[in-house]
């Protein structure tokens, strides 16, 4: 019987505490949990759907295959890889990409947000240049990056580093704007220099805004990777399905989609339990 | 022994809309070592201003500020600083926060832990060292500030309204806490407040501050602070003295606000 309820309220469909006497629920956001019946509700209805679609042969697979046709394919393409390159491989790819485009920007980015932050000169002088650059998509500098460097990596990497640059020097510029007067006042009252004070307070007081950043620029970098190995590129999840494409082969294109959403979603929860990790005073100021 | 002086400080600075505002008008005073002074005023009578042209955060128009026989440009170590409340470093435990100062003038590990641990203890939070800021009560986090400004053993202390944030229990208790570490330690302090009360009981001398400009308008030597050493402070409260003391001081305070309020009504008019 315990063990009934405590289920149920994991997943959702019981309250407890005080959650359990309060009258008035709409609007009330703290009394809206996590739902897990309904997510997994939803997951299953999805892929019930799916199943029974293709069984009944309700779309042309050339449209949307089976989900035993995707299975295959991930099955096949785990073991002998696809276009000289293991499954694996591919997907290396495209991270090693974004990892290293995208702390490129970071260690560009950071310093730079940070100098913006802290002096009227740089803030003057790169306004006007992140601000322009800034709402510019990262994939319209494709043909670019293309005509400078090819198609092999350095074009991808140039292209993420500008697409995680502009997220991470705005983010880090808010997270000095972001440091309480009092926090400066009370460590130069302490005997603080300016190099430790940099160091010391704005820093750390500026990691929620820069993690903030580079959850957003994380998301951006993986879409842009995917986006830029559709248009040119040699291997990586984007070339996969690029080249499936091409020969209609739906299931290969779907297997290669579930990835990227499977690698995306899997890339924001690393962030957020490192966020827990190392900054868990966040929203607790 | 150090002696504050403040010699015929004043603050004028241009508004944006053209105007200037006298936030001070020749403010001279000295305090000694080992002086409590607190700091009254209805807003806008540059209590703060002085604050902060004490701590070095503003230069003073005219006047100057010294600490014994130093002239004193921009903040320094000798004054140490508690605010209201968000000056704590949320990435610290509460004994690097009180250790923070030393750690900064690069005092060896041994040396550190031994005064984080003394004062720790001397503000009753000898079981919290290892918690983080975020953790701990408004109360407690304002005696973490005291014991953060205590380790850096400044000649001065600077208090900005520093019980403000919290509940009047714990206001009260805090309130015997200053006294003590003030007694304890024999430093000189400034504390600013918005409570007559608080002012009264804490300040050995009290200046009672008027707007536009701002001015000290009148001065009192007070016997609270020392009677609450050894005498409980709700006693102390209820005295007549006491009583009297307040209501002579919570009219001056009316009237100067009927001043602004009635200044206000007229231009609105």
């Amino acid at each position: 019987m315990k063990m009934i309820e405590s289920l149920f309220v994991k997943l959702g469909l019981v309250s407890t505490g005080l959650e359990k006497r309060k009258t008035v629920t709409f609007g009330d956001a703290s009394s809206v949990e996590a739902g897990r019946f309904w997510s997994c509700l939803s997951v299953l209805t999805l892929a019930l759907a799916w199943y029974l679609g293709s069984a009944l042969e309700l779309v042309n697979p050339i449209f949307w295959p089976s989900p035993m046709a995707v299975w295959d394919q991930f099955v096949s393409i785990s073991s002998e890889g696809y276009r000289n390159f293991s499954l694996w491989e591919h997907i290396w790819a495209s991270l090693y990409r974004i990892l290293v485009g995208f702390g490129l920007g970071c260690l560009v980015g950071i310093p730079l947000g940070f100098a913006m932050g802290l002096s009227k000169l740089m803030r003057g002088w790169f306004d006007p240049i992140v601000e322009f650059f800034r709402p510019i998509p990262p994939l319209a500098f494709i043909p670019l990056v293309i005509i400078w460097s090819g198609i092999g990596e350095r074009s991808k990497i140039m292209l993420l580093f500008f697409a995680a640059l502009w997220i991470m020097v705005i983010a880090a510029r808010a997270g000095v704007g972001s440091v309480k007067l009092n926090k400066i006042h009370a460590a130069y009252s302490l005997g603080a220099s300016k190099r430790q004070i940099l160091q010391h307070v704005i820093l750390p007081n500026s990691l929620p805004e820069i993690f903030t950043g580079m959850r957003v620029a994380m998301g951006v970098c993986w879409g842009t990777v995917v986006a830029a190995e559709l248009v040119a590129a040699e291997s990586g999840v984007g070339y996969m399905i690029m080249v499936a494409s091409k020969f209609l082969s739906t299931d290969i294109v779907v297997l290669g989609v579930i990835i990227v959403g499977a690698i995306g979603y899997g890339i924001d929860i690393l962030m957020r339990k490192l966020e827990a990790k190392l900054i868990p005073w966040k929203g607790k100021a | 022994m150090s002696e504050l002086l403040v010699n015929d400080v004043s603050m004028i600075f241009d508004t944006p809309d053209g105007g200037q505002v006298e936030a001070l008008r020749n403010v001279s005073f000295n305090l000694k070592q080992g002086e409590l002074l607190s700091v009254l005023g209805p807003s806008g009578c540059g209590k703060s201003t002085l604050l902060n042209i004490v701590a070095g955060f503003l230069a003073p128009t005219d006047g100057t500020v010294s600490n014994g026989s130093t002239e004193l440009h921009g903040p320094g170590a000798d004054r140490g600083m508690v605010f209201q409340q968000g000056a704590l470093f949320e990435w610290l435990t509460v004994a690097e926060n009180i250790g923070f100062g030393l750690t900064m003038k690069g005092r060896p590990k041994e040396e550190i832990a031994g005064v984080v641990d003394h004062l720790l203890q001397t503000v009753g939070l000898q079981d919290f060292g290892d918690k983080p800021i975020y953790e701990l009560s408004g109360g407690m986090q304002q005696r973490v500030a005291l014991a953060r400004c205590l380790a850096n053993d400044p000649d001065i202390i600077l208090m900005d309204e520093p019980l403000g944030a919290l509940d009047a229990l714990t206001r009260e208790k805090m309130q015997s806490l200053v006294l003590k570490l003030w007694k304890e330690t024999g430093k000189t302090i400034i504390l600013i407040t918005h409570s007559v009360e608080e002012a009264l009981f804490l300040g050995e001398r009290l200046f009672v501050m008027a707007p536009r400009p701002g001015r000290i308008q009148k001065e009192y030597q007070l016997p609270f602070a020392d009677e609450g050493l050894t005498k409980d402070p709700r006693e102390i409260k209820a005295s007549q003295e006491f009583i009297a003391k307040r209501e002579e001081v919570l009219s001056m305070i009316w009237e100067m606000e009927e001043e602004i309020m009635g200044g206000a009504e007229a231009v609105g008019a």
